[in-house]
């Protein structure tokens, strides 16, 4: 019977064929942004860019680098851009490997463009860093609040999170009997709760118990209420605050501008999130019995991806910016390691004398941050699937 | 005999909760599905269909829902008590589940062979070669040309009643015990809806597993079914064989809907329709929920809440009134 069954299946049904178009995501992709004019330079300068400042981390650093950033020509200060160093004050070694200065000297004498090399460096590890700590940080609120916001954080809940977050907290503060009591009772209260969850619900337990499992506040409601304040801190003065409190070094201002810079995408993933999950394909997911977490991050997270990925090319720029106006305020990435901000800084003082000093960087940074900007857009029209019907 | 049943839904009960009031989506069905039986639950928009199968899954949102009642049994484990873990080894593996969009409900960022494969991933311990082999075996069964080609394409790229193939093929690819499938022709056209619904017969003859099918269309449960159950208003009207309902319906909502079928005998005539519209689940009906519309209905419909009557061989209809009347003109005989 199964053999017949087969074979009139066989006769019926293998009829279709395949008719829909063989393109790739990524040709469909490239098609549309290539009409985009301004999108292409700025994806060219984004890749210039990039190409530079690795080939400028090569280039600067190590032993004896090819361009030095740090070797200083008193005799040569201040020299305009394309000037050729005088060979008969200088040691061999001093003058730079390409036989002029391209962007000139400064007023210790050193080029400007190997400083200016050394600084893209920065620039980049800093814009991207800063953006992946936030975009991290942002999925994973976002994701949390979007998914499981119906959800209630129950009085049980809070009190773990508080004698935790006051466990840790009196231990920071020297006071580690008073901490350790509080991580115990936090732990005590854990098992409790284990195994109580084990017998199902009654009546039976006394009403204190029964207070700690009310509902408190919506876990959409306690992030997104998070979201709001953190929005509120004037972020740069928030970031000079921290900055001022903690060694400078370039690894902080990454940490710290990627802490305060993932409210936005918090709100784009949760916005996105609160529409996919209705959708058919995530009852279907969970019809075939796959977990919530993978529902979110392998299911979903794709699918939210496209205005988070734009919003991050634009907090690239973001951060650079950021990154060069602490620098320029010299509470950045500490001397004699050039940076653009400090570049720039350094030339102010010179900005008569010797404008390229001033120029140079502010025009770099604005090229970059322009082009960041050019492409993000350009991004945007690409993986807005209303846009991209018009072609 | 009890060993042949599959799943066993008893008295089960959905209501949905909001502030000021309680919608009885489901208000006490039961009924059974056997080994290598197809059973179809046919009824309106709105009648608990889709709810009653949901919670079997388990897949009722529950801050608003709540399980209010009842038990099911699967294979003698009660599905309700079962927490989030057993529960999830249980949905794709023993009873998978086929949903109403074909359009919508595969994920428009994997190609289908990624889908496919990782229904098979999550439940069977088995390396990713032979998972691709069992892909390309599963789509050719549901009748998917080319398949080693058609594994790596998108969803977008295919036509609405190939994506149920797929979505059936990702339902088939643990092989469960049950299908449950939520009114998987609905959104496709004639031509495509007979195929998929032969290819359900197929898979249900070569594969010996139970379907239970949802559906508000009369036509397609003359094709599949071997048992059907009619529901109203969140609760079983009837049931039977598949030859009792169609030729011997005893509630009126039945004969309803089978006198609003159009058939070739009714050419050029007004078509008939039901009255009214199924009550809201918030604010059901004293006494018979389909009293409101019911030709037959006398004053004790409005107070007393019928009761299941029993016409033999499995055939059990909600209305003691019609019971009253078929028994007098046996009796009159």
């Amino acid at each position: 019977m199964k053999n017949s069954a087969q074979k009139e299946f066989k006769e019926d049904f293998q009829l279709e064929e395949p008719l829909a178009p063989k393109k790739t995501r990524f040709q469909e992709f490239w098609l549309i942004f290539r009409q985009n004019r301004l999108a292409i330079i700025g994806f060219f300068i984004f890749v210039l860019f990039f190409l530079s400042a690795i080939v400028g981390l090569v280039l600067t650093s190590g032993q004896d680098p090819l361009f030095d950033p740090a070797r200083i020509r008193l005799q040569e200060k201040l020299l305009p851009p394309l000037a050729k160093p005088n060979l008969d004050s200088l040691a061999p070694e001093d003058v730079p490997a390409i036989g002029f200065y391209l962007m000139g000297t400064d007023d210790l004498g050193r080029d400007v463009f190997a400083r200016m090399l050394q600084g893209a460096w920065v620039s980049l590890t800093v814009g991207f860093v800063a953006v992946g700590i936030s975009v991290l940080i942002g999925i994973f609120l976002g994701g949390i609040a979007g998914y499981f916001g119906q959800h209630y954080m129950r009085i049980n809940h809070i009190v773990l999170a508080s004698l935790f977050i006051f466990g840790v907290g009196l231990i920071a503060v020297q006071s580690p009997h008073l901490g350790a009591a509080c991580l115990v009772l936090g732990f005590l209260l854990i098992c409790y709760q284990a195994l109580t969850k084990r017998k199902p619900r009654k009546k039976s337990m006394p009403s204190w118990t029964r207070f700690l499992f009310k509902n408190a506040i919506s876990v959409d409601t306690l992030i997104m209420r998070v979201v709001d304040i953190m929005l509120c801190f004037p972020s740069f003065f928030l970031i000079l605050t921290v900055v001022a409190l903690l060694p400078a070094s370039i690894y902080n201002i990454m940490i710290v501008i990627g802490l305060t810079s993932w409210m936005g995408t918090t709100r784009f993933v949760r916005a996105e999130f609160l529409s996919l999950r209705e959708q058919d394909f995530v009852a279907a997911v969970r019809a075939l019995g796959v977990s919530n977490y993978r529902i979110i991050f392998r299911h979903m997270m794709p699918n939210a991806i496209a205005p988070v990925l734009v919003s991050a090319t634009i907090g690239i720029a973001t951060a650079i910016l950021t990154e060069a106006g602490l620098s320029f305020l010299g509470f950045g990435v500490p001397p004699p390691h050039a940076t653009w901000g400090n570049i720039l800084s350094d030339g102010k003082r010179f900005i008569f004398d010797a404008p390229w000093l001033t120029f140079i960087p502010g025009i770099v940074i604005l090229i970059v941050v322009l082009s960041f900007n050019l492409f993000g857009e350009g991004l945007r029209d690409v993986m807005n699937p209303k846009l991209r019907e018009r072609h | 005999m009890k060993d042949n049943r599959l799943i066993s839904v008893q008295d089960l009960k959905v209501y949905f909760r909001s502030n000021a009031t309680t919608a009885r989506a489901v208000d006490g069905v039961t009924f059974e599905v056997d080994r290598e039986e197809t059973v179809c639950l046919v009824g309106e928009s709105g009648c608990g269909k889709t709810v009653t199968a949901l919670s079997i899954l388990g897949l009722v949102p529950v801050p608003p829902g709540d399980i209010a009642g009842g038990r099911i049994l699967f294979k003698g484990q009660g599905l309700l008590d079962l927490d989030d873990n057993n529960m999830q080894s249980i949905r794709g593996n023993h009873i998978a589940m086929v949903f109403q969009e074909p359009l919508t409900s595969l994920n428009p960022v994997f190609t289908i062979g990624d889908q496919i494969s990782e229904a098979i991933s999550i439940h069977k311990n088995i390396d990713t070669g032979t998972q691709r082999e069992r892909c390309v075996q599963l789509l050719r069964d549901v009748g998917i040309a080319a398949p080693e080609q058609r594994l790596n394409d998108y969803p977008h790229q295919l036509s609405g009643g190939q994506r149920q193939r797929v979505m059936i093929a990702m339902a088939l690819a643990c092989d469960p015990e049950l299908i449950i499938a939520d009114e998987p022709t609905t959104a496709l056209d004639v031509t495509v809806q007979d195929q998929i619904l032969r290819l359900f017969k197929y898979i249900q003859k070569t594969r010996a597993m139970s379907i239970l099918y949802i559906t508000h269309d009369l036509g397609v449960v003359t094709h599949i079914a071997d048992r059907v159950y009619v529901m109203y208003s969140g609760v079983i009207a009837e049931q039977g064989f598949t030859s009792q309902i169609f030729n011997h319906a005893k509630h009126p909502y039945t004969r309803g809907l089978l006198a609003s079928l159009p058939s070739r005998s009714k050419r050029g005539k007004r078509l008939y329709s039901i009255p009214g519209s199924v009550p809201d689940p918030a604010h059901k009906p004293e006494g018979c929920p389909f009293h409101p519309r019911c030709p037959h209905a006398i004053p004790s419909c409005w107070s007393e809440y019928p009761q299941m009557c029993d016409y033999g061989e499995g055939h059990l209809a909600r209305c003691p009134v019609l019971f009253e009347k078929t028994k007098k003109t046996i009796d009159d005989k």
